[in-house]
């Protein structure tokens, strides 16, 4: 498989009122054609603001991408005009968000803002994109198309309105389309729902999805591939299957450890102890290290990198690099 | 989608004891600080103050003395800013105007703040009856224009013949009076608002009893926007005394305010031929409520972040 | 025999529906409609949903956050309804609740110490030199430190909050603990934290929970009889593993099987509903859920099922089991 997208030592950082927060810190990652990778990793690990960075949403003074390549179709994203980004975002890469209410106009019909990309990106008539709209409708599992093309936002409920922005996604067959928490504010039989279609959409047309989660249960029902994030750097990335059976950042592991799972009821949940470093006081060490049961001397001077430690398997922890020295 | 505005998740951290002052006062401080114009509005404001209260004890000219010797002379070294008609210095007595402009803005201010709050906090609190029959009287108010109110106030003193010297304190009262229905709808608004957050449902859960619920939750989440009320308020009361005084209807002869003074601007030859004696009360005017507005925006964004933009 | 702690019966909570320029109530949102638990003491329940299915509402009611439209609810024998506002002050210690937003349930200008320990000071249920004391206990068994006492709430971060919001309520010594979706907000590493503080809890003291949540593997996890709601109404009761193990109701096995599990690969039977949750202003004929069940019979779009004993404590409320 081809990548589709490749992103090098990109690295966003935000100015806040308390100093600099580094959101995301030298992370590198790919996305091949036709493939779901999971982004996984507690609020603030900077897996929102990766995305943000790839549509080019981090903007100033708030908070700048300071490094990094991000690859797609033989540009680099962050070299592009402002004009040029827009026709890539339009067109080849869409983006869906957390909260469906508030991506949405309230005050514009559901067509309108289908319609609108439609317009302005395949240069549709009005009447060839109000069908095409309707079609979309249908497209994302609603009934009664006709009826919903001319009702607003508020009169919708949050899964429908998720679907429509699936629809509006996916109307300019993106090659790429990026979901950040697509189903977080959704019931769980909505959310059935929302996953299946996404699915069913990338078998259709070879699409490939970028999709950030906290839910480990979503990523493994989802993901090809997944990346864990926290405090802004990949700790371990790989295979689905492979990740999940044997986890090998300490992180990873005690994260599958903490979540309950149905009809796997243990008396006591393992639970991580303490909580995400401030973003502020970082040092130059393993960010996890004050969480970690296996933590060494070195963990708290030295960051350790990203190693291959088992087969299409990476991580960055100082356990595997000893390994290898004394192995 | 800005990011910059929430604080990020892990941020907020705390784990370890800090010394820096934690107070929400100090945070907010701190943060003012940093608002560069902000702060230029305030030294303005302090400047303003300590001129007008403190400068005319430097002045040889305080007794006011008519001295027909130096009738209407222009700026000149005894007299910085010039003489007027009756050949008082203008700068003492600018400085003199600053102080009844100033006072009558802070009290009337006080006074509005503190009818507008009470009255509006008790709408908010035990709503019903109550609510209806303040907000109805502040309606009212509300639907008459202020300005003409003054006016037909100011009016009946005249013909009343009210004594010059109490007219500063009935003035005071009138902008006190005339200001307090918007502000006890705002502060009505927030105290409704306030109720349906989930740490005042949480008080009832707790039980607790109804003064803590008011003093010790409501008030001082009202506090901040009291105090940007109040600071642009400060402004506007002396903008509103100061027309009042020019068409005579406020603040009287001899004693001198800012509007009053600019009374000279309404004789055509004092217009043309003897500008200093109309602009630099204009000016502290302007300067006055420009930089008092300046002040309580930035305040605004520190202590009221919810209404930025 | 346990006793028992809490007793409704046959709930119902209406919200009118206001139009026009008379405000005319057009409608009722009947978002709780005829709802029975008993909680005994020291007893975990569950309440399951999804969103609209009133399962916050009914917690709500039950410590008169908002008023009933009809039915009854005992609490240790009394029903809370009859009680004056002086009563009910007197009683609310026993019974507390915990908000699902660790950032809005605490007041952003008030100490953490202070919030923990006014609801002693008012009800005078320890003297003014020993409530310091008091707080810094509860700050100890709910995983704070005794430095937390002075700072405010922004300090904090989520999963600390929620900390702060059961040392609030547990610092009363109450008997029954509604927790509104307490741990949805968190991170799972928090989540499991709360979760086993939670469950610590209950060992040390006799503590009975009313736990409400949308999340299952949670519920699971944590209580002991499980009830599931939809659009207002209680669709099965059940223990815990018989509810798991078992579940009767086409409803209850849908939502089961849309619960994502973190074991790639795994190949289940997965019921995927049809549709959104209807209005609950407007709610389906017959049995609520007939519009979304693929397995609704014509009997199921006239009839409302009755809400019955399937053996063994485990009711529920479907034509077809």
């Amino acid at each position: 498989m081809k990548d589709l997208i490749q992103i090098d030592h990109l690295s966003t950082y935000f100015n806040t009122e308390s100093g600099k927060v580094k959101a995301v810190d030298d992370v590198s990652l790919r996305v091949r054609e036709g493939e779901i990778v999971c982004i996984v990793g507690e609020s603030g690990c900077g897996k929102s603001v990766t995305a943000m960075s790839i549509m080019g949403l981090v903007e100033e003074p708030g908070g700048k991408v300071v490094n990094g390549q991000i690859h797609f179709d033989g540009k680099d994203l962050l070299q592009l005009t402002k004009n040029e980004l827009r026709t890539i975002r339009g067109n080849d890469i869409s983006m869906i968000f957390q909260e469906p209410m508030s991506s949405l106009n309230p005050v514009l019909k559901i067509g309108e803002q289908i319609m609108e990309p439609l317009i302005i990106h395949q240069k549709l008539s009005k009447k060839e994109a109000r069908e095409r709209a309707i079609q979309l409708i249908e497209q994302v599992g609603i009934s009664r198309a006709k009826q919903i093309v001319d009702s607003y936002p508020h009169e919708l409920s949050g899964g429908m309105l998720q679907r429509i922005m699936i629809a509006i996604a996916i109307s300019s067959n993106p090659k790429l389309l990026i979901a950040d928490e697509p189903t977080t504010a959704l019931d769980v039989t909505i959310q059935a729902q929302i996953l299946d279609m996404l699915r069913q959409f990338k078998e259709q047309s070879n699409m490939s999805i970028m999709l950030i989660t906290h839910d480990l249960g979503v990523v493994a029902e989802m993901a090809d591939y997944v990346i864990v994030m926290y405090a802004g750097k990949i700790v371990e990335e790989g295979e689905v299957v492979k990740l999940f059976e044997s986890p090998q950042h300490p992180y990873t592991q005690g994260l599958l450890k903490s979540k309950p799972v149905l009809n796997q009821r243990q008396d006591e949940l393992y639970s991580i102890p303490g909580q995400v470093p401030n973003p502020l006081e970082l040092t130059e060490s393993c960010y996890f290290h004050d969480r970690c049961e296996h933590c060494m001397d070195i963990c708290r001077t030295q960051q350790p990198k990203l190693k291959e430690v088992a087969l299409q398997q990476k991580a960055a922890c100082w356990l595997y690099e000893e390994a290898l020295v004394h192995g | 989608m800005s990011l910059n505005s929430t604080p990020l998740p892990g941020a907020v951290g705390g784990t370890k004891p800090r010394t820096k002052s934690s107070s929400l006062f100090g945070q907010s401080m701190r943060r003012l600080m940093k608002n560069k114009l902000a702060i230029s509005g305030l030294v303005v404001v302090i400047i303003m103050f300590l001129a007008c209260f403190v400068g005319p004890f430097f002045s040889p000219y305080t007794d006011n003395k008519v001295n027909m010797a130096v009738m209407n002379k222009a700026p000149n070294i005894k007299h910085w800013l010039g003489t007027d008609a009756l050949g008082r210095d203008v700068l003492t007595r600018v400085l003199q105007a600053g102080r009844i402009s100033l006072t009558v803005g802070l009290a009337s201010m006080v006074l509005s703040v503190f009818i507008g709050a009470l009255l509006g906090a008790i709408a908010g609190y035990y709503r019903g009856v109550a609510d209806q029959v303040i907000m109805r009287i502040a309606d009212l108010l509300l639907t008459i224009p202020g300005l003409p109110l003054l006016f037909i106030f100011g009016a009946l003193l005249s013909d009343w013949k009210v004594p010059t010297e109490y007219r500063m304190y009935i003035v005071m009262f009138m902008l006190g009076f005339v200001n307090w229905p918007g502000l006890a709808r705002m502060v009505r608004g927030q105290m409704l608002s306030l109720r349906e957050r989930e740490f005042m449902q949480a008080a009832v859960v707790l039980g607790l009893n109804d003064r803590r619920k008011l003093f010790n939750h409501l008030l001082p989440n009202i506090v901040p926007l009291l105090i940007v009320i109040a600071t642009l308020n400060i402004g506007g009361s002396i903008l509103s005394e100061s027309v009042l005084s020019f068409f005579g209807l406020g603040v009287m002869a001899p004693t001198p305010t800012w509007g009053n003074m600019i009374d000279a601007a309404n004789n055509l030859i004092d217009f043309q031929e003897h500008p200093w004696l109309w602009i630099p009360p204009g000016f502290s005017i302007f300067a006055t409520v420009i930089a008092i507005n300046i002040f309580g925006d930035g305040l605004r964004d520190v202590l009221d972040p919810k209404q930025k933009r | 025999m346990a006793e028992t702690l809490l007793e409704v019966n046959h709930l119902k909570k209406y919200f009118p529906i206001h139009k026009g320029l008379l405000n005319r109530t057009i409608g009722h949102v009947k978002a709780v409609d005829d709802i029975s638990i008993s909680i005994q003491k020291g007893e975990t329940f569950g309440l399951v949903g999804e969103s609209g299915s009133g399962k916050s509402t009914v917690g709500k009611t039950i410590v008169r956050l908002t008023e009933k439209t009809e039915g009854e609810i005992k609490f240790k024998g009394v029903d809370l309804y009859t009680l004056s506002p002086q009563e009910l002050r007197k009683i609310r210690p026993s019974m507390q609740l915990i908000f699902q937003d660790p950032y809005s349930s605490l007041n952003p200008r008030v100490r953490v110490g202070d919030a923990i320990g006014e609801a002693l000071l008012d009800h005078g249920l320890v003297p003014k030199e020993e409530i310091r004391d008091r707080v810094l206990d509860v700050l100890q068994s709910c995983g704070l430190s005794s430095y937390h006492i002075d700072r405010f709430p922004h300090e904090f971060s989520g999963g600390q909050r929620q900390r702060i919001g059961i040392a609030r309520a547990l610092v009363l010594n109450p008997d029954l603990i509604i927790a509104d979706e307490p741990v949805s907000a968190l991170d799972v590493s928090i989540q499991a934290q709360i979760i086993n503080l939670f469950r610590k809890l209950q060992e040390t003291r006799e503590l009975a929970y009313l736990f409400i949540s949308h999340d299952l593997s949670v519920v699971e996890h944590l209580c002991s009889r499980i009830g599931v709601m939809y659009l207002g109404s209680m669709m099965e009761t059940a223990s815990r593993d018989e509810l798991f193990k078992n579940p009767l109701h086409p409803y209850t096995k849908a939502l089961l099987s849309a619960v994502p599990i973190p074991i790639p690969k795994l190949k289940r039977e997965r019921i995927v509903l049809k549709g959104d949750i209807p209005n609950p202003a407007d709610p389906p004929s017959g049995c609520k859920f007939h519009t979304r069940c693929p397995f609704a019979v014509a009997r199921c779009k006239e009839e409302v099922p009755v809400f019955r004993d399937a053996g063994a404590g485990h009711f529920v409320a479907c034509h077809l089991v």
